[in-house]
């Protein structure tokens, strides 16, 4: 009994000792900042910028950055939504953006303390997502598409995106584990939308993904890089962002976007209604967008710019990479998600599961 | 027993209780609500209904079930010898130690390192290369991912037969062997009963949370093998229907009871032996 005691009462005594030091630890970063510039938060994706330019912008603005990360759209929905932190920025997907304005959750953005929104190019400007931009600043963009070993397979015949259905990669092909992704795909073989919201185009789709089976060796989240990195399989299905990573440990990789259209994805900054530091946040938005800065960010994430100024900087080797900036009749041929309803979330996520329950 | 060690078990109940309201009670009952509470429908059965006229739902619970034991039965094989053994030795605590070392290391590092070993260009392919047996493909089978599950899973099964064996008074199978019986015998008719509280333990603490094992399915069987955890994982991350979610998770609940229900002793035997 004695022992049971000390051994609560130690575990208390930890507990405690545990709260004092968060409780010292908020304490000391708080204050600085009340002496001196504003603490901002930034929610972004974890490795989403080149940690120089927040430790730059600290010196030249005087605010400080708290970088906080998450590594999914909706798991920062959550958060932004439980209101338990006040972020001040933060970097959701297209449909998130629109998401997140349907639930009045962000601050609509003065336009008139915005600087360098001029960089951007308009082809990112004004999309389906959120209209007029309002509310999200583009950051990042990229696509969906094929990733290759160019050792093992002709890049040549990835043309279109019915060629990942050909007989010769059966069992090499790695696919995103995404359901919006590798249904948006198939639909797009057949000449349909990526929003597609029709029962009967969804079940053709659903139809065509399942003689997929037989070439899909597995479905894979954010491992596939590592997969393809190491010649797990010979080509996948991803993002560009993650290509662009599995592409700089093995030099035999390549990444294409097939002719008949892809996603287009955009990632944005926002500022939450609930933001405590505006002030700071306009200030970092506005830092993100000088062309200087946003061309370093690009060099080093590795991911396209919408900044047609800061893309101008980049070397030129990036400038004419066609996997990554791709040319304007593909560019013309890619679409974003839309956000859909809780129905056709669902919808779609149903087929996708009932095509991975399908044994090949 | 007098007042103040009355008074320490009263306030040591009352923690505890409280523990179990907030941790155990509280959150059964939150899943229990959130299952019947259907987005737009308020309380209703439906998501019940769905899940049980649903295909693929109810394939994934056959997969779930028919996974769970493969897994289960493999760890017991491996492990009922080894926990034999580890009796047997000299210095069992260390070599106990030794098995309980893995559990120590996070469960996604050791599934990493099992991409190493598996891979194209893994350990175990170069071996088999090496010995004239070619490359196979290893990574993304149903064989790599029970390997995989039942090693994950072995200490969980050795620990409790272990303890079960050693419970065994060392003069029960002595007379067994001294009455004419063969070792087979003595391992059938005497060790293996008296073992079973250990096996039973071993075979719940085992086959439960592998009803619900995600992260595996995807990192070493490629998502060929989905159980209802990627149900439960998608359902909370992906379509964020949270109600559905509770529903799976309610009916593993349930499907975990009746294991419990089903590998539990009857009758309580107080059990004797050393200690």
């Amino acid at each position: 009994m004695k022992k049971l005691m000390m051994a609560l009462l130690f575990v208390f005594l930890l507990i405690a000792l545990i709260l004092g030091l968060q409780w010292g630890l908020s304490v000391a970063r708080q204050q600085p900042s009340s002496q001196k510039g504003e603490t901002l938060t930034f929610y972004n994706w974890g490795d989403y910028i080149d940690p120089s330019i927040l430790s730059d912008f600290s010196k030249e603005t005087g605010y400080k950055v708290n970088y906080q990360t998450f590594d999914s759209n909706e798991a920062m929905y959550t958060k932004i939504a439980q209101g338990g932190t006040n972020y001040d920025l933060a970097v959701p997907s297209d449909y998130m953006v629109a998401k997140l304005t349907k639930a009045g959750l962000l601050a609509k953005l003065d336009k008139s303390k915005l600087t360098g929104m001029d960089h951007v190019n308009p082809q990112f400007l004004n999309q389906s997502f959120e209209r007029g931009n309002q509310y999200s600043v583009p950051y990042f963009w990229g696509t969906l598409g094929i990733l290759y070993n160019k050792t093992k397979v002709d890049g040549s015949k990835l043309q279109n995106w019915s060629s990942i259905w050909s007989e010769q990669y059966k069992k090499r092909l790695l696919l995103v584990d995404s359901a919006r992704d590798i249904l948006g795909l198939t639909l797009i073989s057949q000449g349909k939308s990526v929003n597609d919201q029709n029962k009967a185009d969804l079940a053709a789709a659903q139809g065509k993904l399942s003689s997929l089976m037989p070439n899909v060796k597995a479905i894979v989240g954010d491992e596939l890089k590592l997969y393809m990195a190491q010649g797990e399989a010979d080509l996948a299905v991803t993002y560009s962002g993650e290509a662009k990573i599995a592409m700089e440990q093995n030099k035999d990789l390549a990444y294409t976007v097939p002719k008949d259209g892809s996603n287009l994805w955009l990632d944005n900054l926002v500022i939450p209604k609930k933001a405590a530091h505006k002030k700071a946040a306009y200030a970092l938005i506005n830092y993100l967008n000088r062309p200087d800065v946003a061309a370093k960010n690009a060099d080093y994430i590795g991911y396209a710019t919408p900044n047609q100024k800061a893309y101008q900087l980049l070397p030129k080797s990036v400038k004419s990479d066609k996997a990554f900036y791709p040319e304007q009749s593909i560019l013309d041929r890619l679409q974003v998600y839309e956000n859909f309803n809780q129905y056709w979330t669902q919808t779609y996520n149903d087929a996708f599961l009932e095509f991975k329950l399908g044994k090949s | 027993m007098n007042k103040t060690k009355k008074r320490f078990t009263e306030a040591y109940l009352g923690i505890y209780g409280l523990w179990l309201l907030a941790f155990v009670v509280a959150p059964l009952l939150l899943l229990l609500i959130q299952s019947l509470n259907v987005p737009g429908q308020g309380f209703s059965l439906a998501n019940y209904r769905d899940f049980f006229t649903s295909g693929p739902y109810l394939a994934m619970t056959v997969n779930s079930i028919w996974y769970a034991f493969l897994i289960t039965v493999m760890t017991l094989a491996i492990a009922y010898p080894l926990a034999l053994c580890l009796t047997k030795l000299k210095h069992r605590q260390f070599w106990l130690l030794l098995v309980i070392l893995p559990t120590w290391i996070n469960l996604l590092l050791k599934t990493y390192a099992f991409i190493g070993l598996l891979g194209k260009d893994g350990l175990l392919n170069r071996a088999l290369e090496g010995i004239g047996f070619g490359s196979s493909q290893l990574l993304f089978t149903n064989g790599a991912f029970l390997l995989v599950a039942a090693y994950i899973e072995l200490p969980f099964m050795v620990l409790p037969i272990y303890n079960a064996l050693l419970d065994i008074d060392p003069l029960l199978p002595a007379a067994s062997r001294d009455l004419g019986a063969s070792s087979w015998e003595t391992l059938k008719k005497v060790i293996w009963p008296l073992s079973m509280p250990g096996v039973k333990t071993g075979v719940q603490t085992v086959f439960i949370p592998s009803l619900s094992l995600f992260m595996i399915t995807r990192l070493i069987g490629g998502n060929k093998v989905i159980t209802l955890g990627t149900a439960i994982e998608e359902h909370f991350l992906v379509t964020q229907n949270w109600s559905f979610g509770s529903t799976i998770g309610v009916v593993l609940i349930i499907a975990m009871a009746l294991t419990m229900a089903l590998t539990n002793d009857k009758q309580k035997k107080k059990r004797g032996g050393r200690k």
